[in-house]
């Protein structure tokens, strides 16, 4: 029998705060994390927006009550960061009382300290430090955050660039629902890296302004850093337990665009198709849907294409809609799970996000996202979507229980 | 541990040994002594890939592609309901390059193309986009379980029923800079040591390989059908060789198979003397009476080198014989039903894989 | 001109990796992307950055780009109009 799938546990680290509650502090002000950066070493510091987090990598270990950041590359210290917030909310006090698994994601992994290493080694082989070349891979912090918590059993990390995160969702959500695990603590990381800020710069994608998604002067992304953590839970082991439940995941759909390696098709088929799937899997039609958390980074391709398809799903009467991009920037291999974050947020709160920056319809659609906060508002089911390269599309859908 | 019954109907696989061109174990095992690592015999990929497709390519993702397409001809199968991948390092190649364009060149001009491969599911979506295939895909990155995660995933999607055939597969490529940093971590053999030196090794370090290895999995078996795949389980922790020894006893009795009812232990023996032992403790307690196997000397150690085991024993099943340069001792087998895969990446990760006669 | 455009093929072959062209199969005045050669998006950006490192002409905007880099003839038109 199929189990129903619960959150039980949130935890975000962004530009817009170092944990939940800040998050929602910057929302209802409205306040952006956009600005320059202060820790990357760049020629584009003083040029190019991002949205970082407000914290050096000594300060995330001190968070963290580690002996040494150093050995940690920034990537892993956010993702411990937000996992052991999220573990904390869900009260989880002995971790191996269930079967429980960790299903990351990233899309560059350590490479905020393998840009380091490979100063020095490309001028000579022998030179470098290997502490900034071993956390490397997209599994790193993921082994270090099984490694914090002692979760020994099935530990992952998927990496399909932007939706990686909500892949990993997906994953856990399929996990619980078909008994093979009672708890998967989900989620993804990425920090900021000089390499991702030049290969978006190389592709002219990105917004020397703060971005403004959905909007007709759009012209590129801002990129973001940070991690997002959920705790999922089971509704068998729940039964025993009076524990918080902030809602259901009940849906999520995963499509391939199959159209170009960067661009999205023009109607955005494959992102339709992911939303369809989620749909399906929830048992909801378009109309059950109070508001979508759209991928919406900024870009004149992808804006359009996600456009598209939520007017083809959603026809006339599509819900409200927003980007949340232009508060946390676009944190790539993260973004699936901040995004999820906010949306259960949403769900808890009853509240609509602003799409920050936009004033101007797009003129190829009839639909608009919102552009105040809105409160008060009874969201039941929310819809979020994250759209990758490669044409990996990827919706979720939470529920209010 | 997941154990559901699928078929194995298509199997691909690029290695450095002459896998590609047979399409199956080679007759003879080719002896690799006076290079630093184990480098791919690789095809000619205008077969499979149009030269205005594969102009952007790093190897490892023409490898993927190729291995992949060779795979769905021998299935039969052109448009899969999944296509699933694992890998350790991603295309690593086109990593360096951009990131080391960003430092000559410090910042200015880069050439958008090697960022653009750099991303770890390239392989996976230039298939999608070979096939326009609108079906899920994912890729798994995570280490020595990069592939036994993209296994996990495509028989849960089994379980599920949300998938008849799924298109399983794995890449990982070794480049000069990666080599030298694995070498100066202590990865390596120093020195150049033939890769049919690693059995009952007593030195440090292993081989360096690389590879690609794809099988289109299906809900029925057909013509083509190679085995069964029935169960894989993963450990993500260091264990000594009494964990290894209950596991591997647990996992046999959550499959219902007797120890003597395993015809075949294929084990990834590396020749690293630090972590071997893992492996002997095996093969010396409780497989000391039964055919006992490995591979790792012909397609070296890399994170997703279990793919090549698995691809192995799919050929040994279909074939039912164990080739005499992969034996690590002397037991014969009769009738080849069961192997058990059994690998470790560096004692961080440890898998355990099942495979099955099909008994068609 | 002639020695230019012979010479801006050999880039473009090398820039996008052409493997199987050669400078007799790209026409002058063929276009270079859609049809005749059949480019994309992505080897619009790898010509801009071809224009700017080796002739130091930098392209300002999207709709400018498009009628550079419409043929070999126009990006050919483009440098010696312009050329430092």
């Amino acid at each position: 029998m199929h189990q129903k799938v619960f959150v039980t546990g949130i935890g975000l680290i962004s530009a817009i705060g170092n944990n939940v509650r800040e998050t929602l502090e910057s929302v209802y002000l409205e306040r952006s994390g956009l600005g320059y950066s202060e820790y990357l070493s760049t020629i584009f510091k003083n040029e190019i927006p991002v949205a970082e987090v407000k914290l050096s990598n000594e300060k995330l270990g001190e968070e963290l009550g580690l002996h040494s950041s150093q050995a940690y590359t920034r990537t892993a210290l956010l993702g411990l960061i937000a996992a052991k917030e999220a573990i904390l909310n869900a009260q989880l006090e002995n971790i191996s009382d269930a079967r429980t698994g960790l299903v990351s994601a990233s899309s560059v992994g350590g490479m905020d300290r393998s840009e380091l290493f490979y100063k020095e080694f490309l001028h000579d082989n022998n030179k470098g430090r290997l502490r900034n070349i071993i956390g490397h891979d997209c599994g790193d912090s993921t082994a270090k955050i099984a490694e914090y918590f002692c979760i020994n059993g099935f530990v992952t990390t998927i990496s399909t660039a932007c939706s990686s995160a909500a892949n990993s969702i997906m994953l856990g959500a399929r996990l619980i629902k078909n008994n093979i695990l009672d708890r998967v603590i989900v989620g993804g990381v990425d920090a900021l890296t000089t390499f991702t800020l030049n290969g978006f710069n190389s592709l002219m994608i990105l917004d020397r302004q703060p971005c403004r998604p959905f909007d007709e002067t759009r012209s590129g992304l801002n990129l973001g850093e940070g991690a997002g953590f959920l705790v999922l839970e089971s509704e068998r082991i729940l039964e025993k337990k009076d524990k918080k439940i902030y809602c259901e995941v009940k849906g999520y759909g995963n499509a391939c665009d199959a159209f170009h390696q960067t661009a999205s098709s023009p109607e955005g088929d494959g992102a339709k198709l992911a939303m369809l799937k989620a749909l399906e899997t929830a048992r909801l039609s378009p109309a059950d849907i109070s508001y979508i958390n759209a991928h919406g980074t900024g870009t004149p391709n992808n804006d359009l294409s996600e456009g598209k398809a939520i007017e083809n799903v959603f026809g006339s009467s599509a819900p409200f809609f927003s980007s949340t991009k232009s508060f946390t920037g676009h944190t790539l291999g993260a973004s699936g799970a901040i995004e999820a974050v906010l949306s259960v947020l949403a769900i808890e709160h009853n509240l609509i996000f602003p799409n920050l920056n936009f004033s101007k319809q797009m003129n190829e659609l009839k639909i608009a996202p919102v552009n105040r906060l809105m409160k008060n508002i009874e969201v039941k089911n929310v819809l979020s979507n994250s759209f990758g390269f490669g044409g990996n599309n990827t919706s979720l859908i939470f529920s209010k229980c | 541990m997941l154990t559901t019954e699928v078929y194995i109907n298509g199997a691909a696989c690029i290695s450095p040994q002459k896998t590609i061109e047979n399409i199956g174990i080679p007759a003879e095992v080719t002896e690799l002594n006076d290079a630093l690592y184990l480098k791919c015999i690789e095809p000619v990929y205008k077969k499979y890939i149009d030269p205005m497709v594969s102009r952007r390519m790093s190897r490892i993702v023409k490898m993927g592609i190729y291995t992949a397409k060779s795979c769905l001809e021998n299935s039969g199968i052109e448009d899969p309901d999944a296509i699933i991948t694992g890998t350790g390092l991603g295309c690593i190649e086109d990593t360096e390059k951009f990131l080391s364009s960003i430092i000559l060149n410090e910042e200015k001009l880069l050439n958008p193309t090697p960022f653009i491969q750099s991303t770890h599911n390239t392989i996976t979506s230039q298939i999608s986009l070979a096939l326009k295939c609108h079906a899920y895909n994912i890729t798994y990155a995570h280490r020595g379980l990069s592939f036994e995660s993209a296994l996990f995933d495509s028989l849960l999607m089994m379980n599920e029923k949300s998938a008849e055939t799924i298109l399983l597969g794995s890449a990982d490529e070794i480049t000069p800079n990666t080599f030298a940093i694995t070498k100066r971590l202590g990865h390596w053999k120093a020195g150049n040591v033939s890769n049919l030196e690693l059995l009952n090794s007593s030195t440090k370090g292993s081989i360096a390989g690389e590879g690609s290895s794809f099988f289109l999995l299906s809900n029925k078996p057909a013509s083509s059908t190679f085995a069964k795949i029935s169960s894989v389980e993963t450990y993500s922790n260091l264990q000594d060789a009494e964990t290894v020894k209950k596991n591997a006893i647990s996992f046999l009795q959550n499959n219902n198979i007797g120890i003597k009812d395993v015809d075949l232990v294929l084990l990834g023996i590396n020749g690293d003397c630090r972590f071997d032992d893992l492996y002997y403790g095996l093969t010396k307690t409780i497989f000391s009476e039964n055919a006992c196997a490995y591979f790792k000397h012909l397609c070296g150690e890399f994170h997703t080198a279990s793919s090549f085991a698995m691809w192995m024993a799919a050929n040994i099943i279909k074939q039912q014989a164990v080739p005499d340069f992969i034996k690590i001792n002397n037991v014969q087998v009769k009738k080849i039903k069961n192997i058990l895969i059994y690998n470790h990446y560096r004692n961080l990760s440890h898998s355990f894989i099942l495979l099955k006669h099909a008994e068609l | 001109m002639e020695e230019l455009i012979e010479q801006l093929k050999k880039e473009i072959i090398e820039a996008l990796n052409l493997e199987e062209i050669n400078v007799d199969d790209i026409k002058t005045d063929a276009p270079l992307f859609m049809e005749g050669l059949g480019l994309d998006s992505i080897d619009a950006l790898e010509l801009t950055v071809l224009l700017e490192k080796k002739y130091g002409l930098k392209i300002k905007t999207a709709d400018e780009g498009k009628k550079i880099l419409f043929s070999v003839k126009t990006m050919a038109e483009y440098i010696q109009q312009n050329k430092k």
